[in-house]
């Protein structure tokens, strides 16, 4: 007999798809939001939103397969994970094996307190990371010996890049070249190489021990120690640089600098480098902290985030942002950088690895590296070898009769060997390899020679003989990290509580929505996190030989293949590890193919006025000259005064960069007559993915006349924001761009993609967080993905529509609908009760809500973008707290409260403000911190779970401009909380 | 000092008091404040030589960073060396104390007389 299944199959499906965790409202929430909307369903919603003309043809293939559930993914990620090779990495070159304390790992890589902060623009609510790249700061500043360093940087050669522009801004000479060490990492000088060639920068490849080269030099490059593992001074060289105008740079190791004399005392005005091997995992080459210090009196030529120290209403010491106006939304063109991003998350590791071990700690850890490598070279030179470099700290270069050969047997032993050349083999030791007392004797003994009898004993303990670095006179004798910080949490439950705490001070997702516009504050699900920490995607080098990252490979190409399917191109390199990074590999693609057409010049970019202010700065990058142009009262691109700049520039046009659905949230109807226009007069078509979230499944840039684009995956993706970096901004491109995409050197793929000009420093960019995006996509498939763009577009209207009744929605397409995200307009608040974008900002914090995006693309208005993730209740409280901050403006605009003291002016509150033994405002203290309680739908078990689980922010509104006025950058010592 | 309705402007919301040859500037009031909280200028070195219409120095904000044009050529005799430590004095007195540098010159370009520049404020 057959037995008839007794439910569906179906149903089951259904049950166990990730889409409905992914996606926060289901089917009944939906029919509420529609029914509010006047839409029948989302397909009718998104029919009446997203104009006819681009949407994808019906019943188009997809090249994704179809939706895996969470374990379904998991596995085959572990099957992927199996097929990389995890051997001992005595590569070097920027990149270490390093212990992550397991405190570390899981209180801040595993944390979502940590992991799912944004940016800290809203710095009342972020005081927990803002302190800890505040230690961050403070712990590269002291290590280089330089007066202030920056909040991180991308990688180890961008930084050096962004050193080289910084020199060129800060230098008095008019020169246009720099010198770069020769014994330079090979990836910065191929970075180097790509990007100064864009700006008209002249390199001059200088070996340093000959002097300096002849003729004018704006600045110049020493890597210390060399990529060689040299150790030497180089403090003659760089004073006689600067007696000559030149702004000097060095790139130095940081655990190097425990024992060596740091920058800052050799006489360098800026350092830049990586912090990676501070506890931080390869993974494969990224992410990481880089990192960039300057000498006094450099501080406004840093690019990038800084943190400061300021004052509160109270004047309690606060953090937050400094000098935000050089950033690019305010400065355009004109910006000292492209890079908004920073590495916030790998910077919290870095700093707490710092915090974690102290000063003895990280010298005990460095000089084992040193004894470590010493005792390498000393058996190998005993073994009959010619090491090549004399002095060194962790890295020595080795002669050989077959470098092949010699890389061979070691990786046959799982030793992983540089090849230098033919001849020639660099052997590098880390935190880990030095942990192991045989290395010596096993790598001796892989390279075929035996070591002489008392080499493999020559050990003190169970460690390596110790060993002085050496030149002496270039040991450090100064003190670092001596501030508190640095000395008190050594035990694992004294660190364990520090994290705690600061994690404790922040508003991430794991306490409510992150309504933040342009942002696209989605989940975060723990199954795409979880691979991440796997010993086979972190500890691997980025050089590793290709049989030992087979799986990475092949997730990395399916990646790719399923975003070039997803947004209608045909390439896709995941290399830019931020999304300005992509805009730059996407610019700089489109000026080389004007170029190999015979069409260089073409440098016109036109870039409109609504444009994020990244767009026009990466343009700078890529050589390219900015042409604004004007948008209509709608926000939309202003169509005549395009075709007038397109005319004005038939010859010498390069591209348009334009942002869809644009960055006022809306879908333009006019995108085809746009890219239209450009596309006839010989222009390229940059489309900026940052509002993907908006499209996918239903819309392809390249469907509708993108050239290239970047995706933003730490916004349409999944990837965490990190509390303001990792990002990953990989570019996509038509078949005619694909030649002029990033390649690397290195690349394990090698053929032709070894032959193109990086972006970043390692091949893959940030790889260790890829498997976040494939699992995103491989659990949603294309119907799931297309049902989170359904949902996301549908929390949107949902929010225009029941906010409009309180606050006039500025912008508004087809049907009166907006896309994924609102601009909310508060100019006609302020004008009649005087509270402003920051009164509400900040008092939504009273409310228990992170602040919508205040005053971009329009001053003086919120942008509010909900995202697919969040429930339909969260989505209500937003709606009652904006309502009920709404009704009080209007009581301080009747004059019932004072402009000058009312619960909006100042919000937020804290604990200590709503205890204070006298309380003199013209409201009551639980008005000032427990305003949700009252006037809400929510049932009284409801309410009584808010009051309980409070979030409570630690400081008062902070004062910008003092903390500009007077810029620290540094911990403050513990008496200024007195 | 010169009355501000006997100053001179510029359509870039600098103020001009020239007298023999030497041309005090500043920015207006009108100008700090839509600037904000002034936090930094920054300002070219005595003794350069600077160019009518050039950038010469920046104003920046919290929020916002202003562009400082030379209203003519010549050379910078004095900066406000203040401003390095109160850089707020552009805002309390934009007029008087929050002044910025001495331009030495042999030519004045045509400038705006105070009504004209507040007709400009008003457009």
């Amino acid at each position: 007999m057959t037995l008839a299944p007794t439910a569906p199959v179906r149903e089951a499906t259904a049950y166990d798809a990730f889409s409905r965790r992914h996606i926060g409202t289901g089917e009944s929430s939906q029919r509420r939001m529609l029914d509010v909307l006047g839409y029948g369903s989302v397909e009718a919603l998104l029919d009446a939103a997203i104009p006819g003309g681009i949407r994808v043809e019906e019943g188009r293939p997809s090249a994704l397969p179809a939706a895996a559930t969470e374990q379904e993914a998991a596995a085959e990620l572990r099957s992927m994970a199996g097929r990389n090779r995890v051997r001992r990495s005595m590569i070097g070159l920027g990149y270490y094996d390093a212990v992550t304390p397991a405190v570390i790992l899981r209180g801040v890589l595993e944390n979502p307190g940590w992991y799912t902060a944004y940016t800290p623009y809203q710095p009342e609510i972020s005081q927990g990371r803002l302190e800890a790249l505040l230690n961050f700061q403070t712990m590269v500043a002291d290590l280089t010996g330089l007066a202030t360093a920056n909040a991180s940087m991308l990688d180890e050669a961008t930084a050096v890049v962004e050193g080289m522009l910084l020199a060129r801004r800060a230098s008095k000479s008019r020169s246009a070249r720099f010198a770069v060490d020769a014994d330079a990492l090979p990836q910065t000088r191929a970075l180097l190489a790509a990007r100064a060639e864009a700006v008209g920068i002249e390199l001059v490849e200088t070996d340093f021990a000959d002097g300096l080269p002849e003729g004018e030099l704006f600045g110049l490059l020493v890597q210390y120690p060399g990529a060689s593992g040299r150790v030497w001074d180089p403090s003659e060289v760089l004073a006689a640089a600067s007696a000559a105008g030149a702004v000097t740079v060095v790139a130095a190791d940081l655990l190097a600098l425990t024992l060596l004399r740091p920058p800052g005392e050799l006489g360098a005005d800026v350092a830049v480098g990586t912090t990676q091997r501070l506890g931080v995992p390869m993974g494969f080459g990224g992410p990481h902290a880089g990192y960039l210090a300057v000498r006094s009196g450099l501080e406004r030529q840093l690019p990038g985030r800084l943190v400061g120290v300021s004052v509160d209403a109270d004047g309690a010491p606060a953090y937050r942002l400094s000098l935000q106006a050089r950033e690019q939304h305010i400065r355009r063109e004109k910006a000292t950088s492209n890079i908004c991003t920073a590495q916030v998350l790998l910077a919290v590791m870095a700093g707490m690895y710092a915090v974690y071990h102290g000063p003895d700690g990280l010298r005990h850890i460095a000089r084992k590296v040193h004894d470590a490598a010493a005792a390498v070279a000393e058996a190998l030179g005993e073994a009959g070898f010619e090491v090549l470099t004399p002095a060194f700290f962790d890295t020595f270069t080795v002669r050989v009769p077959d470098a092949d050969d010699a890389v061979a047997r070691a990786a046959a032993h799982g030793l992983l060997l540089r090849r230098v050349d033919a001849t020639t083999i660099g052997v590098s030791l880390d935190e880990v390899t030095a942990a192991d007392p045989l290395i010596a004797p096993l790598l001796a003994h892989a390279l075929g020679h035996e070591p002489v009898e008392d080499g493999a004993f020559g050990l003190v303990g169970y460690g390596h003989r110790a060993r002085e670095i050496e030149p002496a006179a270039l040991q450090r004798q100064s003190d670092f990290l001596t501030h508190p910080v640095f000395n008190t949490h050594h035990s694992e439950t004294g660190m364990m509580r520090y994290l705690r705490y600061l994690a404790g001070l922040d508003y991430a997702l794991d306490r409510g929505m992150i309504p933040l516009g342009s942002c696209t504050m989605k989940l975060n699900s723990a199954t795409e996190m979880e691979p991440v920490t796997w010993p086979e995607f972190a500890r691997i080098h980025p050089f590793a030989p290709r049989e030992d990252v087979e799986g990475y490979l092949e997730l990395i190409g399916q990646l790719e293949t399923w975003l070039a399917d997803l947004t209608g191109y045909d390439a896709v390199s995941l290399q830019p590890n931020a999304g300005s990074q992509g805009e730059l590999a996407g610019l700089l693609a489109i000026r080389a193919y004007h170029r190999a057409n015979g069409d260089g010049h073409r440098t016109v970019c036109l870039i409109p006025s609504s444009a994020h202010g990244t767009n026009a700065a990466s343009a700078v990058l890529a050589g390219l000259r900015v042409v604004v142009v004007a948008c209509d009262e709608l926000g939309n691109v202003d169509l005549e005064d395009l075709r007038a700049k397109i005319a004005a520039h038939r010859d010498d046009l390069a591209a348009l960069m334009v942002t869809y659905p644009s960055t006022h949230g809306v879908y333009e109807h006019e995108i085809r007559a746009v890219t239209d226009a450009v596309h006839d007069a010989g222009g390229q078509v940059y489309v900026d993915g940052a509002n993907l979230n908006a499209l996918l499944g239903y819309a392809r840039f390249g469907d509708f006349g993108g050239d290239v684009s970047h995706l933003n995956l730490h916004k349409t993706f999944c990837i965490p924001h990190g509390g303001g970096g990792p990002g990953v901004g990989p570019v996509a491109a038509k078949a005619h761009l694909a030649p002029y995409l990033p390649g690397h050197a290195e690349s394990q793929r090698g053929g032709e993609e070894a032959l193109r000009a990086p972006v970043s420093a390692a091949p893959f960019g940030s790889p260790s967080i890829l498997p976040i995006s494939w699992a995103y996509v491989r659990m949603m498939g294309e119907e799931g993905l297309r049902d989170a763009t359904g949902a996301a577009v549908l929390a949107a209207n949902y929010l225009a529509a029941r906010l409009g009744e309180h606050f006039p929605v500025l912008y508004r397409g087809d049907n009166g609908l907006v896309a994924h995200e609102c601009i909310l307009d508060l100019r006609p608040l302020t004008a009649a009760t005087g509270v402003t974008v920051d009164d509400v900002a900040k008092r939504l914090v009273d409310y228990g809500f992170h602040a919508p995006t205040m005053s971009f693309p329009v001053p003086g208005t919120l942008m509010v973008e909900p995202t697919e993730s969040e429930d339909l209740a969260e989505l209500d409280r937003f709606v009652d707290a904006m309502a009920a901050i709404k009704a009080e403006a209007d009581r301080v605009g009747a004059g019932e409260w004072p402009q000058d003291d009312n619960p909006l002016r100042n919000a937020p509150h804290t604990a200590v403000a709503a205890t204070a033994a006298e309380w003199t405002h013209p409201y009551a203290r639980d008005t000032a911190v427990h305003p949700f309680a009252s006037g809400t739908a929510a049932d009284p078990a409801t309410v009584t779970a808010r009051i309980r689980g409070k979030y409570w922010p630690p400081v008062r509104r902070i004062d910008q401009a003092f903390g500009d006025r007077n810029l620290v950058c540094a911990c403050p010592p513990p008496e200024s909380f007195a | 000092m010169t009355s501000i309705e006997d100053l001179r402007y510029t359509s870039e919301h600098e103020w001009v008091d020239a007298r023999d040859g030497v041309a005090t500037i500043g920015i207006t009031a009108y100008a700090a404040d839509r600037l904000g909280d002034v936090v930094y200028v920054s300002l070219p070195e005595v003794g350069d030589t600077v160019e009518a219409g050039t950038v010469i120095g920046e104003i920046e904000s919290t929020k916002s960073v202003g562009e400082l044009f030379a209203p003519m050529s010549g050379t910078v005799t004095a900066v406000n060396e203040a401003l390095a430590d109160s850089p707020e004095t552009v805002n309390a007195d934009a007029f008087g104390e929050g002044w910025l540098l001495k331009i030495q010159y042999t030519e004045l370009p045509e400038l705006l007389g105070a009504a004209e520049y507040q007709e400009l404020t008003r457009a």
